[in-house]
């Protein structure tokens, strides 16, 4: 079925798709071939077809992460054609629609590739280093109650708005995948900036800060050398300004903070 | 079976007071000394783990997910309700209660919706104390705007990712408690058994979805929150991952389950494109309040439009039937979701649906931008047209959206006391596992509201009476009723991979949500709800026979994840049916077409159906017992609702 | 990195005005004048330890992170289209901070060595002749060749680099940020083309004592008036 675009022709694609059974297992490209995918498709149900396919055939359908399917759980993780969540600007895997692709191209489909995010199987990477970074301080130490009334603490509105776009991080990956280095520096950014930009997270800013760098160094994440792959490809458009907002909490938490490790 | 809400007696205004002073604490020192379960980390999970860990106890975190962060509650839109009245406008606990229980068509218990209204203001309080970043005025106060029809502007709001901004704060105070090492979080972990030893709740068996170990955990109380089961439909604006297992589960072993025929379907969703499509996206119901719905005026034209022989445009003002605005001039576009959804339906069975399809109709802003201009339109609404364009092509400043209504939201679930517990002892429901707040509809930005109030400020209370109840020793896996529990979650793993056909679980899956959008969905009838029944149980009979898996268990296998969530919504999707076929009235979601008023609308029957109906489990494959909460309104008077 | 890149720009600056000496057309009087000076004034020669410094911790912190960057993915993309999304400069600050360290080492020996080791001959004003060095050894095409390719380098390196010190030292805001960028922009491409500059003006316009070829002289002459 053609969908809303009645001139809209099904296409035939090769993929090419990084298989691996496990962790530890060696992983190599493997090519397939779907046919008749219509340019209406997303991404992830051109994949839905190639799966039923292979299950079908009693082949082994290829695993990747995806949830919500509507751009914001960030689980979808694809490195399409050399690109973090595939070619179109500001989306994510799962809001790519196949009309950005041709009948006949050749897609080359890989998992995000980086030391602290070790592959689980096919396309499925494992990510709990950012749940670690954000557990070693990306919060504000309150407990359930006893919270003062909401509009005890007025925010001016363009500082709310910015700690709001930094706050809009969804968690995906895509950052590391594209950096160089595979360096998390964006996304541990995104979180810093949102709490050193609101006065709720001044008690704890040099501490989280550290904690949050000192862990991110040793999940193994590279340093940033601001190359701006990772603002370039991220689905939801979080600013290099982070970085800096983020170099500039260290310097003045390492500068000053009472921590003598 | 009696079923006891355990509300308490006294003024609405005071139950909740009263009940937090009556229940049993446990000793600060006692605390560590229990373990709690709690399954799912969306907004009603992740609060109530942080929640529980704060006080000091042990708590075992569940997810299928990579991270606690993806929870399908990150998802929503519009906003969370809470009675602050910051506008002045004439907000108060009462009236925020007062709608939801009108807006739930009178089904729902009236002491939770008050203490629901209640704890309101509280969350807000809490999440702005966490960092979450709220939308503000410019002398730095919280914003608030309208939603849903409401008349008094209530709710708050982070742009169009409330759900996102208030998940990630839960998830934060979870993190916090991970990193105390007060909650041992597990990841990708599916629960696919609840243990009850000694007729109690006692621990939960699952699956680790890389390596398929089938693992026991103990505990004194385990909360589901699991959320709801909108996927028995198939296609719907719920993640691809949601599922009704968890529930299910309890439910088979004990836990009642209360109106599960109670689903909410939403009518501004962009509509489906193909039989390949395998979700639906959510348009914020915020459209309706600048955009005109309307189709072509005859079949004729309708037919010419789909074949592509003439364009909208061709369409003059003649040939379009604002049919909202026609039949329902006081409320127009802005009748509420299930009213605006059975139009639609009805506009596109009488053929005079748009699209390729035929089933979608237009949502129009050519006047509100003929009006105010494209800068305007795009100030409000420029993110979703953004997002709409991404997904059809279509840009809808030029031409008018599609939408169709889809599923959404289930008002039903595992029916819960007062004190969330289920009819299992020491198993407690909260979000939209449970069945509790919502009746028969649900108001737009009051399920954030429902899952944060259950996590952060209900369950921390009502679990503790329990416990408090409980010898605080030590809790392990060497009952019986673990092993038994456990041999059954291998055995069904084994038999669904021995099985061996032809069909994969997404061809049962589409075939179920066929079954159930036709007969259980926007209109429902004893005929075609029996037919249902027929072809499900059908259904059920093909797939132990006839369904495909690759692969094994020890490993990462997403088909065999599958096929167990779609085996337990086919038992599901019967129960649905029995339930719609109990329920001889319309009502809120539920709208049975024998019983409509002379001008179409909903007609309730409060003398014979003003209950609750929870459904005990009687064994595989017997119908399954009625019980029945009988609904006692003493604050508000029942009226039928008009929208004229 | 961020600290000793921005360092040595400062010395960038310091060493460029001073080289413009080279362009005065005194047979290399003024040339000779500021190398001695900066060969001889106890400030100066302090700085210069700092100098050295800055240049061996610039180079020791680029190993450390290449180190640690390539070990943060062991196994590459097989497809990867970086060029999609940033700049080849800033993905190439290694390769092109290798050029200029070769460079940089050819440089040293072959003027600051002979300066401050070798025995130059004397100019008319009795200090060491390192002008009629640097002429003759621009007069070598494989040299100039040398100096432009590592011209290009520096100024690709400062192109990325110099904006880049100010972000990892946290140095942004949302009115300055662009400015820094764009100074960091031109300074890339002033510094580098002056120093280019150099050796190509002695290849191409000048004969072996550094006097500007007849050919060339009434242009050069008249260029120079109308900048006048």
């Amino acid at each position: 079925m053609a969908g809303s675009n009645p001139n809209a022709k099904p296409m035939n694609l090769t993929l090419n798709v990084w298989r691996q059974a496990n962790r530890n297992a060696q992983g190599k490209i493997v090519e397939y071939h779907v046919k008749d995918i219509s340019p209406e498709m997303s991404f992830l149900e051109m994949l839905d077809v190639l799966n039923e396919d292979l299950l079908h055939k009693g082949d082994d359908p290829v695993a990747f992460d995806h949830d919500c399917r509507e751009g914001i759980c960030g689980s979808c993780d694809l490195f399409i054609n050399g690109r973090s969540h595939g070619p179109e600007k500001g989306t994510t895997t799962c809001q790519l629609h196949m009309r950005k692709f041709s009948d006949g191209d050749t897609i080359t489909i890989e998992p995000w590739r980086a030391n602290s995010f070790p592959i689980n199987k096919d396309l499925s990477v494992d990510r709990s280093a950012f749940d670690r970074i954000i557990q070693a301080g990306g919060y504000v130490s309150v407990n359930t109650g006893g919270a003062p009334d909401g509009n005890e603490i007025p925010i001016p509105k363009d500082i709310a708005d910015r700690a709001f776009e930094a706050a809009t991080c969804i968690g995906c990956g895509a950052c590391v995948a594209a950096c160089k280095n595979a360096s998390a520096m964006l996304f541990v950014s995104a979180k810093v900036s949102q709490l050193a930009l609101l006065p709720q997270g001044n008690v704890e800013r040099k501490t989280r800060v550290e904690n949050m760098v000192a862990q991110m160094d040793k999940e193994g994440f590279g340093a940033c050398t601001n190359i701006g792959s990772c603002a370039a490809e991220c689905p939801v458009g979080i600013s290099l300004e982070n970085i800096a907002i983020l170099n500039r909490e260290f310097l003045a938490a390492k500068a000053t903070s009472n921590n003598l490790a | 079976m009696f079923l006891d809400s355990k509300a308490p007696e006294g003024p609405l205004a005071e139950k909740w007071d009263q009940h937090k002073f009556s229940v049993k604490l446990v000793n600060p020192a006692n605390k560590r000394k229990y373990d709690v379960i709690v399954v799912g980390t969306g907004l009603a999970g992740a609060s109530a783990a942080a929640s529980l860990a704060e006080l000091g106890y042990n708590v075992h975190a569940f997810t299928y997910h990579d991270s606690p962060r993806r929870a399908h509650s990150i998802a929503a839109q519009g906003g969370i309700n809470a009675a602050k009245n910051y506008q002045n406008d004439g907000d108060s606990v009462f009236r925020l209660f007062y709608d939801t229980i009108k807006g739930g068509d009178y089904r729902a218990r009236e002491a939770n919706v008050y203490r629901l209204a209640q704890v309101s203001v509280q969350i807000i309080d809490q999440c702005v104390a966490q960092g979450v970043p709220f939308a503000r005025e410019y002398g730095g106060l919280l914003a608030n705007r309208s939603f849903g029809g409401a008349q008094v502007s209530r709710t708050f709001y982070a742009r169009g990712q409330t759900g996102q901004q208030l998940l990630l704060g839960a998830y934060s105070a979870l993190s916090r408690q991970v990193a105390y090492g007060k909650v041992r979080l597990h990841t990708r972990s599916e629960m696919l058994d609840l243990v009850v030893a000694d007729g109690k709740a006692a621990g939960i068996v699952t699956r680790n979805l890389l390596t398929g170990a089938i693992e026991n955990h103990a505990a004194h109380a385990v909360v589901l929150a699991t959320g709801g089961y909108g996927n028995v439909f198939y296609l719907s604006t719920n993640a691809k991952y949601c599922n009704v297992t968890a529930a299910w589960r309890a439910h088979k072993k004990g836990a009642y389950f209360a109106n599960p025929c109670f689903t909410q379907i939403h009518p501004t969703c962009i509509p489906v494109s193909g039989d390949y499509q395998s979700k639906l996206t959510l348009m914020s119901e915020s459209l309706r309040n600048d955009g005109r719905v309307w189709v072509p005026k005859t079949k004729e034209l309708a037919e010419r439009l789909r074949k592509g022989e003439i364009k909208v445009k061709d369409l003059k003002e003649d040939d379009r039937d604002y049919f909202l605005e026609r039949k329902y001039p006081a409320f127009g576009n802005l009748v509420p979701r299930d009213v605006a959804s059975r139009n639609a339906k009805q506009m596109c069975d009488e053929g005079r649906g748009v699209g390729s399809t035929g089933l979608a109709v237009y949502l129009d802003f050519a006047d509100i931008i003929q009006r105010t201009g494209a800068e305007a339109v795009s100030q409000k609404y420029g993110n979703l047209f953004a997002m709409y364009e991404k997904i059809t092509d279509e840009n809808p400043y030029e031409l008018p959206m599609r939408i169709y209504p889809a599923v959404h939201y289930t008002m039903g679930g595992l029916w819960v006391d007062y004190n969330l517990q289920t009819t299992i002892p020491g198993l407690y429901a909260t979000g939209e596992c449970n069945f509790s707040d919502h009746g028969a509809n649900r108001l737009g930005a009051s399920a954030l509201m429902q899952g944060l109030a259950d996590g952060y400020f209900v369950i921390p209370y009502t679990i503790g009476d329990y416990l408090a109840r409980t010898a605080p020793k030590p809790v392990d896996t060497s009952h019986p009723a673990f092993a038994e529990a456990d041999k059954a979650v291998q055995e069904r793993t084994a038999k669904l991979l021995a099985i061996k056909g032809n069909r994969t679980p997404d061809q049962f899956h589409k075939a179920l949500g066929h079954i159930m959008w036709e007969y259980c969905g926007m209109a429902r009838t004893a005929e075609g709800l029996t037919h249902a029944k027929a072809e499900i149980q059908k259904l059920k009979r093909e797939f132990w026979q006839d369904l495909k898996l690759a692969g094994a268990n020890e490993e990462m296998n997403q088909a065999l994840e599958k096929a167990g969530r779609v085996a337990d919504f086919i038992e599901l999707g019967e129960l649905m049916v029995d339930d719609a076929l109990d329920r001889n009235e319309s009502c809120g979601g539920h709208f049975r077409e024998e019983y409509q008023t002379p001008e179409g609308e909903a007609l309730r029957d409060d003398e014979n159906y003003a209950y609750v109906a929870a459904w005990e489990y009687m064994g595989d494959n017997q119908p399954e017992r009625l019980n029945k909460e009988e609904l006692q309104f003493e604050n508000v008077k029942l009226t039928q609702r008009s929208y004229k | 990195m961020s600290l000793t890149g921005l360092f040595l720009c400062t010395f960038l600056v310091v060493h460029l005005v001073g080289n413009l000496q080279l362009f005065k057309h005194d047979g290399g009087a003024a040339f000779n004048t500021y190398s001695h000076f900066m060969g001889t004034n106890p400030i100066i020669r302090t700085i210069e330890w700092g100098l050295v410094l800055g240049f061996g911790f610039h180079i020791y912190e680029a190993l450390l992170l290449t180190r640690r960057n390539q070990s943060a993915r062991p196994q590459k993309y097989v497809v990867n289209h970086a060029e999609q999304n940033s700049q080849w400069t800033s993905r190439n600050m290694g390769i092109l901070g290798s050029i200029i360290l070769i460079f940089l080492i050819v440089h040293l020996y072959n003027f600051f060595w002979h300066a401050r080791f070798g025995t130059l001959d004397p100019d008319i004003n009795n200090n060491d002749d390192l002008y009629t060095l640097v002429v003759s050894s621009f007069k070598q095409w494989w040299y100039v060749l040398l100096y432009v390719a590592a011209q290009v380098s520096l100024g690709y390196h400062l192109w990325h680099g110099f904006g880049s010190g100010f972000q990892t030292l946290g140095l942004n805001h949302r009115k300055y940020t662009p400015l820094i960028k764009g100074i960091g922009y031109a300074f890339a491409v002033v510094v580098s083309a002056a120093f280019a500059a150099m050796p190509l003006y002695f290849y191409l316009f000048t004969n072996d004592k550094g006097e500007l070829t007849s050919a060339v002289a009434p242009l050069v002459h008249s260029l120079t008036l109308a900048l006048k």
